[in-house]
C-alpha cells in the first residue's frame, strides 16, 4: 500500500492498462456474445443505435464487437514487437559492448545503416514484400526498431565494463556467460525497460499504420488499422466505421504512453 | 566540415545505400510473392507454365540473386533504373513524375510545422510550469498519441464531407489539393517538435549568460530571439533532419488517404503488385534524399556553431 500512495499516477495508469488487457482477454463477455465476424447484409451501414452502439459496417457486422475484439490483435502484435526488439536489441548491444572488436563492428555498422535510413519507409517495403499478415508486419517493424536498444545497451555496458568489480570477477575466474548475465544484463535492463514501456504507444501506431495501408491483418480479422482502411471508403455514408477504431487506438496509445512516462518517474526519479 | 570528412560521409552514404538496396533485393528474392503471376492476373490472363517461365527468363528473374543485384546496380550507374512491371515504363520517369508532388507536400507540412511548433515551444519554455505550459503539454501529448491517418480522415470528414470546402480526392494539380494532406502530416509532427523545442529552449535558458543579460537589463524578447534561439538552433536543426525520416514514411499513409498523386502512393501500389523494379527505385531514391538532407544538416553545423569549425 505504501507503494500505491507514493506512485498514484503509475498505479492509476497501470490499472487502466490492466483494464484494457482484461477487455481484450474477455472480449466475448464484454460484447455480450455478439460475434465480430457475423455478417448480416440487411443490416449493413447502420448508424450507431441501442442494438449496435458503434453502428455496423459494410457487411452488417457490429462495429462495437469488432473494436473490442480488435484489441486482441493490436495488443498481441504490439507486445510481440516490443518484446522482440527488447530481447534482440539488448542482447546484441551487450555483446557488442562487452566483446568489442569485430563483433562490435559488425553489429554496430548494421545498426548505423538502419539509423541512416527512414525506418517507416523500409518497414512498409518489407511488410509489403513479405506479404500482408500480422506476423510480417511485426517482423518489419521489429527489423527497423531494434537498433535503439542495441545502442543503449552497448553504451551502458561500455560504462561499467572497466569498473573494478568486473575486473575482479574476471580475475577470480568467473566465466564470461556468468559475467554477462550477472553483471552486464542487470545493469542494462532498468533503462531498457523504461525505453520499452515508452515505446509501446509508438509501436502500436506504426503497426496500425501498416495494417491501414493493407500490409498487416487480412480481412475478416477485426483489426483497428484494417477497420479504418475499410471505413475510409465509406467516410461519406458511414463515418462511424473509421471513427471508433481510431478512437480505440488513440485511447490505448494514450494510456500506454502515460504508463510509460509514469514508469520512468518511478524507476528513474532524476527526470523532471 | 572539411573535405576529408565530407569524403568520408559520402562514402558512408554510398555504403548504406548499397546495403539497403541489397537488403531490399534479398527480401524480394526470398519473399513468397510471384511478380510474374501477379502481373498476368492483373491483366486478367491465366498464364500457362511455359509462358510464366518465358517471362521469368525475359525479366531475368531466374538468375541467381547476386547476378540480378549487380546487373540492376550497373544499370543504375548508367541511369537505367529498370522498367516497371505494372506500368511498362522506365522506373526513373515514373518516380520523377511523382517526386515533385511529394516534395511539395513534405516542404509545405514542414513549414506549417515550424510555424506552429517553434512559437509554441518557446512560449512553453519561457512560461515553464505555468497553466499555459501544462495546457500545451496536454495538447501535444494527445497529439503524439493520435494515429496520423485517423487525424487525416477526421479532417477529411469535417472539411470535405460536412463543410465541403475541399475535395475528398486530392488528385488534382491545384493548391487546394495539398492543404489537407499537409495539415495532416504537420499535425503529428508539430506535437512532437513542440516538445523538442520546449526542451531545447528551456535548457538554453538555464545558461549563465541569460542570467547575465537579464541582470544587465536586456529586454526579454531580445535575449530570446537574438541569443537563446540562435544558440539552440543546433539541436533543433538536427531533430528537423531526423524528423524528415518519419515525414517520408508518413507521406505514404497520408497520400493513400487523400488519393494524392505522390511517391508514397506509387510505392504502396508497387508493393501490392510486386512491382520489384519500382520498389527498388523508391527505396533507393528515398534513402538518397534522406541521407543527403542529413548531410546538409551536418554541414550546416559549422555555420550554426563556429566552434565546430574552429576545432579542426
Amino acid at each position: 500500500m505504501e507503494f500505491v500512495k507514493k506512485n498514484k499516477a503509475f498505479c492509476l495508469f497501470a490499472f487502466l492498462a490492466f483494464l484494457i488487457i482484461l477487455t481484450a482477454v474477455f472480449a466475448p463477455v464484454v460484447t455480450g456474445g455478439v460475434s465480430p465476424t457475423d455478417a448480416e447484409l440487411r443490416n449493413a451501414l447502420q448508424p450507431p443505435s441501442a442494438a449496435h452502439p458503434f453502428g455496423t459496417d459494410k457487411l452488417g457486422r457490429d462495429v462495437f464487437a469488432r473494436v473490442i475484439f480488435g484489441a486482441r490483435s493490436s495488443l498481441i502484435s504490439t507486445f510481440a514487437v516490443v518484446g522482440i526488439i527488447f530481447v534482440l536489441g539488448s542482447l546484441l548491444g551487450v555483446l557488442a559492448g562487452y566483446f568489442g572488436g569485430w563483433v562490435d563492428t559488425i553489429i554496430m555498422r548494421i545498426a548505423d545503416m538502419m539509423v541512416a535510413f527512414p525506418g517507416m519507409v523500409f518497414a512498409i517495403a518489407v511488410a509489403g514484400i513479405l506479404g500482408a499478415s500480422v506476423k510480417n508486419a511485426v517482423i518489419a517493424v521489429a527489423l527497423v526498431s531494434w537498433t535503439k536498444y542495441a545502442r543503449l545497451a552497448r553504451s551502458l555496458v561500455l560504462k561499467i565494463k572497466n569498473r573494478d568489480f568486473v575486473a575482479a570477477a574476471i580475475v577470480t575466474g568467473s566465466r564470461t556467460p556468468y559475467i554477462l548475465s550477472r553483471y552486464m544484463l542487470p545493469n542494462v535492463i532498468p533503462t531498457l525497460v523504461i525505453t520499452a514501456a515508452t515505446d509501446i504507444g509508438g509501436m502500436m501506431l506504426e503497426l496500425a499504420g501498416l495494417s491501414f495501408l493493407g500490409f498487416g491483418a487480412k480481412p475478416p480479422t477485426p483489426e483497428w488499422g484494417l477497420m479504418m482502411n475499410e471505413g475510409r471508403q465509406f467516410i461519406q455514408n458511414a463515418p462511424w466505421m473509421m471513427f471508433f477504431p481510431g478512437l480505440a487506438v488513440f485511447i490505448v496509445v494514450v494510456v500506454f504512453n502515460l504508463l510509460g512516462d509514469a514508469l520512468r518517474d518511478v524507476l528513474d526519479p532524476r527526470e523532471e | 566540415m572539411n573535405l576529408k570528412q565530407l569524403g568520408k560521409r559520402l562514402l558512408q552514404i554510398l555504403i548504406v545505400t548499397l546495403g539497403i538496396t541489397f537488403l531490399t533485393f534479398l527480401i524480394t528474392y526470398l519473399a513468397p510473392g510471384d511478380p510474374v503471376r501477379t502481373m498476368f492476373s492483373a491483366s486478367g490472363v491465366v498464364p500457362t507454365e511455359e509462358v510464366v517461365q518465358a517471362t521469368r527468363e525475359e525479366l531475368g528473374l531466374n538468375r541467381p540473386v547476386m547476378v540480378q543485384y549487380f546487373s540492376w546496380l550497373s544499370g543504375c550507374l548508367h541511369g537505367d533504373f529498370g522498367t516497371s512491371y505494372a506500368f511498362h515504363k522506365p522506373v526513373a520517369g515514373l518516380i520523377l513524375d511523382r517526386l515533385w508532388p511529394t516534395l511539395k507536400l513534405s516542404l509545405l507540412s514542414m513549414v506549417l510545422m515550424l510555424v506552429v511548433a517553434v512559437p509554441l515551444g518557446m512560449i512553453q519554455a519561457t512560461h515553464k510550469n505555468s497553466p499555459l505550459d501544462y495546457a500545451l503539454r496536454g495538447i501535444t501529448f494527445f497529439g503524439v498519441s493520435m494515429p496520423n491517418f485517423w487525424v487525416g480522415m477526421l479532417l477529411m470528414l469535417l472539411f470535405c464531407v460536412k463543410l465541403k470546402w475541399l475535395p475528398v480526392v486530392c488528385a488534382g494539380k491545384g493548391f487546394k489539393n495539398v492543404i489537407l494532406p499537409a495539415v495532416t502530416l504537420a499535425f503529428a509532427m508539430s506535437a512532437k517538435y513542440t516538445r523538442q523545442v520546449r526542451t531545447a529552449i528551456a535548457e538554453e535558458l538555464n545558461q549563465d549568460y541569460v542570467i547575465g543579460a537579464r541582470a544587465r537589463g536586456v529586454e526579454n524578447w531580445k535575449i530570446l530571439w537574438l541569443n537563446v534561439f540562435p544558440n539552440s538552433l543546433l539541436p533543433l536543426v538536427t531533430m528537423l533532419g531526423l524528423s524528415l525520416g518519419s515525414l517520408l514514411g508518413g507521406t505514404a499513409v497520408v497520400e493513400v488517404i487523400f488519393s494524392y498523386p505522390g511517391l508514397g502512393n506509387l510505392a504502396v501500389s508497387a508493393i501490392t503488385s510486386y512491382d520489384y523494379p519500382l520498389i527498388q527505385g523508391y527505396v533507393l531514391w528515398i534513402s538518397i534524399i534522406y541521407m543527403l538532407v542529413n548531410l546538409a544538416v551536418d554541414i550546416s553545423y559549422s555555420y550554426l556553431d563556429p566552434r565546430i569549425r574552429e576545432k579542426r
